[in-house]
């Protein structure tokens, strides 16, 4: 079986992060970067039917900068047996572009599944799934919490939450699913699989040599990012029961202007 | 690590000659490896030992057992062990980074330290290789756990007065062993226990005794102060008939292995205590942060402001110190590529001066860390539920084994000596040049580069060390060694000699590299060079006072002052720099 695991780079979910002053973007210096933690869960999962089923291999496919590499190397630490990083220097791509980036190099790997996070952690788009399976004209199933193959790698039965209940949903293969957390327990690299990492060679396509031109794809454009407005502090009323009363009844009345 | 392929500083001669910033190995020096080794441990203590920590505090052995095989799982068991016997064969300083990282739970650390440094390196360095085969995979995966067993009740820190006896069968195919062993880490887990006994009375020998043989009592869990979650047991041993082919080393020879596996057990600790020393001031920061008196977070206090300064100078101090130490042995080892034990084993045993320095200092810094972090949480600090407590209690053995604090201050001193009469280190000729300097005036202070002033004072600390160690062995010759109030007082000079000059000289080459917060990191300097130099002034008095008398006291004191020569700096605002960087990160951010 040949599984394909999309995964993004993201800062570290712990990080406080800042937005530039022109809000083009969020302050990158001194920021942690991170595998993009549904992404876990995906590798996780690949890593286990890997293990379950003979004969597997395993992909792990990035778009990103030089430093995104760290990530694949992650995975390969976990069980990863190839990775490929798809080079796009400039500014960041948008959704579409980057979909139509792992499309077309997914195709070339013939893949019998392909899994990724439910969404990531930095935008939460949770746009990469569906519009990969779509370019692919693949089925499509999101927020997955199990995932069984059937019928000798034709098929899979697939666990996913909705509201107050599970849905359980057959799906032919090949197929894209996004992994919601609570799908598995994701271990982490060993040492000595980070020493393996470590000499594992990572293909690089540069993203033009891939699509020529592939800002032309683009749809949407990041307009500005801002901060969420900082909520006013709360009022505190003191004094006796009765005046607090009294001055409830006139802020509300006064100054809200709500009753 | 790269560090520029130059000549290797001898053991000790950091005290008669100067060093370089770019040939000291720093934290900034991290290689990505490294950290990846760091991240490893520290995401292993998140997310398995820290939410265990109820059941390690309550010596749940099949949790502590499940602890350590997942640690072995991820490679944390093997860092010292070489890669044909199962391990990763990597270098101290990525040992030492696990052992800081462990730290966040005292009890664990013990358990791990006690496992892969003083129970597992006595075979890595001394074994077989029938030996080594048979135990390091064992220990690498956790499988097997370990014990160094040493300590006898009526003999501590006279570790040659061991009572316990090996007699060679008649057939020349066993030993049989007979003694008692006390405080044995890790008893009650242990698998093998490498113990130490004497043949014939007198020949020490180490041997490695396999749990289950007939004979081997262990006597209770011992209740103790702190590290609670770690076993500490007496074993004793009632004829106990332990194969021949499980002599550990050369026989007679067991306390070349019980000495240098406690070197490198006080080198390993060091890197351990800081590590804890790190998570208390996150610990202290967090809560002062959050903790609200007098409408306003306790963090916004001078006097605790001062405290977190502090805290964060010692820490960061302790920790330049140690990297830099591990630096020097991995050169050592380097030449070898990691591939033969032996070779690390003669870089520890080169730097055994500053292996026992960083054993107490740094234990002494986290003693003062646990100390102020309880002060700062309060009422609070005294209760259980929080985590200072915890600390507090754990770090207190720390002073105590690996050789006691005033063991390692007499050895520091002794071992200086011992290689200066032996001409390993020109210790005379420096001192002789110190002394002339009395009276030739010392060199003009330099004033453009950065720190000069500071760099002047660590050159005068040194003539002032090597000046009073010289009267003092002027006045008590070799009976020098029995006036150990003496001995304290030199030994504590000298580390602070190593503190000082680790701190500048990672400072500077931090500087050098990276131009921000030049502010921040010259007031850790300033802080630390202001308030020690004050130490060191007391120090020499003291012993000034003690060797000479007359006019050779009033040289003495006279060269001093000369020495010493140092506007007191305004630390206050310093610290409270130093403290807001901690308070607004939250964390020991160095």
């Amino acid at each position: 079986m040949r599984i394909v695991v999309l995964v993004k780079q993201v800062p570290d979910t712990a990080a406080q992060i800042q937005i530039k002053p022109d809000g083009s973007g969020i302050v990158e210096e001194g920021l942690k970067y991170i595998l993009n933690p549904y992404d876990e869960f995906a590798v996780e999962e690949a890593v286990r039917l890997k293990e379950k089923i003979s004969s597997s291999e395993l992909f792990v496919l990035t778009v990103g900068l030089e430093r995104t590499k760290e990530i694949l190397r992650t995975c390969i630490a976990v069980g990863a047996d190839q990775a490929v990083l798809i080079l796009e220097e400039g500014e960041p791509l948008d959704p579409f572009s980057t979909a139509e980036l792992l499309a077309k190099k997914i195709e070339s790997l013939h893949p019998d599944l392909i899994l990724s996070g439910k969404q990531a952690a930095d935008d939460d788009m949770a746009y990469i799934g569906g519009a990969v399976a779509q370019r692919l004209n693949f089925p499509f199933v999101s927020v997955v919490t199990q995932v069984e193959i059937l019928e000798n790698g034709k098929k899979a039965k697939i666990k996913r939450q909705i509201e107050g209940g599970e849905e359980i949903i057959e799906v032919d293969l090949p197929c894209v699913l996004s992994a919601q957390k609570g799908l598995n327990e994701p271990r982490y690299p060993s040492l000595a699989g980070m020493m393996k990492a470590k000499k594992k060679e990572i293909e690089v396509i540069k993203a033009a040599d891939l699509v020529p031109d592939i800002r032309k794809f683009a749809r949407t454009k990041l307009e500005r990012l801002q901060p969420v407005p900082v909520r006013p502090a709360g009022k505190i009323l003191q004094g006796s029961p009765e005046k607090m009363v009294k001055d409830l009844v006139r802020f509300l009345k006064d100054e809200e202007k709500v009753i | 690590m790269t560090l520029p392929q130059q000549e290797i500083p001898k053991g000790g001669s950091f005290l008669i000659q100067e060093t370089e910033p770019s040939s000291v190995f720093t934290p900034e020096d991290f290689t990505e490896d490294q950290k990846l080794i760091a991240q490893t441990a520290r995401d292993f203590m998140n997310r398995e030992a820290v939410p265990k920590l109820e059941q390690i505090e309550s010596q749940n052995w099949e949790v502590i057992l499940g602890l350590m095989r997942k640690a072995g799982e991820l490679g944390l068991l093997s860092i010292d062990i070489p890669e044909e016997y199962g391990g990763l064969g990597l270098d101290k300083t990525s040992s030492m980074l696990i052992s800081e990282n462990m730290a966040k739970v005292g009890s664990f650390a013990v358990t791990h330290g006690g496992h892969t440094g003083i129970g597992t390196l006595p075979i890595v360095y001394f074994g077989t290789e029938e030996q080594k085969k048979k135990y390091l995979p064992k220990f690498a995966t956790g499988e097997w756990i370990s014990s160094y067993s040493l300590t006898e009740p009526d003999s501590g820190s006279d570790a040659l007065s061991i009572k316990t006896s090996a007699t060679l069968s008649q057939d020349g195919k066993t030993y049989l062993l007979n003694g008692s062993k006390s405080f044995l880490t890790n008893a009650g887990i242990a698998d093998v226990y490498i113990t130490f006994a004497k043949i014939d009375g007198e020949k020490m020998t180490g041997f490695i005794v396999e749990k289950g043989l007939s004979g081997i009592q262990l006597g209770k869990e011992e209740k103790k102060m702190g590290i609670k979650g770690s076993s500490t047991r007496t074993v004793i041993l009632e004829n106990v008939s332990v194969p021949a082919e499980n002599v550990l080393g050369e026989i007679g020879k067991g306390h070349k292995i019980a000495f240098n596996i406690l070197n490198m057990g006080r080198f390993k600790l060091g890197a351990g205590v800081i590590g804890g020393a790190k998570q208390v001031i996150t610990d202290a920061a967090q809560y002062a942060k959050q903790r609200k008196q007098f409408q306003k977070a306790i963090s916004e206090f001078g006097m605790i402001k001062e405290m977190l300064g502090e805290m964060g100078i010692r820490a960061f101090v302790g920790e330049s110190m140690v990297y830099r130490t591990a630096g020097l042995i991995d050169r050592i080892a380097q030449k070898s590529d990691g591939k033969n034990p032996q070779i690390s084993l003669s870089g520890i045993e080169e730097y055994a001066i500053e292996c026992s320095i960083i054993k107490v200092y740094a234990t002494e810094i986290l003693s003062y860390v646990t100390d102020q972090a309880v002060q700062i949480f309060g009422g609070y600090g005294f209760m259980e539920e929080y985590p200072v407590a915890r600390a507090y209690r754990d770090s207190r053995i720390n002073r105590i084994f690996e050789g006691t604090n005033e063991i390692n201050r007499l050895l520091m001193i002794g071992m200086l000596l011992k290689r200066g009469m032996e001409g390993k280190i020109p210790l005379l000729q420096a001192a002789q040049k110190a002394a002339s300097e009395l009276t030739e005036g010392s060199p003009p202070e330099e004033s453009s580069d950065l720190f000069s002033h500071e760099t002047w004072l660590l050159r005068n600390c040194k003539k002032l060390l090597l000046f009073a160690a010289s009267l003092a062995f002027q006045k008590y010759g070799t009976q020098l060694e029995e006036e150990e109030e003496l001995i304290e007082r030199l030994s504590n000079m000298l580390m602070e000699i190593y503190a000082m000059e680790s701190l500048i000289l990672r400072v500077k080459k931090r500087l050098e590299k990276q131009k921000d917060k030049i502010e921040l990191y010259s007031a850790l300097v300033n802080c630390f060079l202001n308030d020690t130099i004050l130490r060191m002034e007391v120090l020499g008095k003291q012993v000034f006072a003690a060797v000479s008398e007359g006019d050779m006291l009033r040289i003495a004191l006279t060269a001093l002052r000369k020495w010493l020569k140092h506007n007191p700096v305004n630390t206050i605002p310093l610290r409270r720099k130093i403290a807001d960087a901690i308070i607004e990160s939250g964390v020991y951010c160095f």
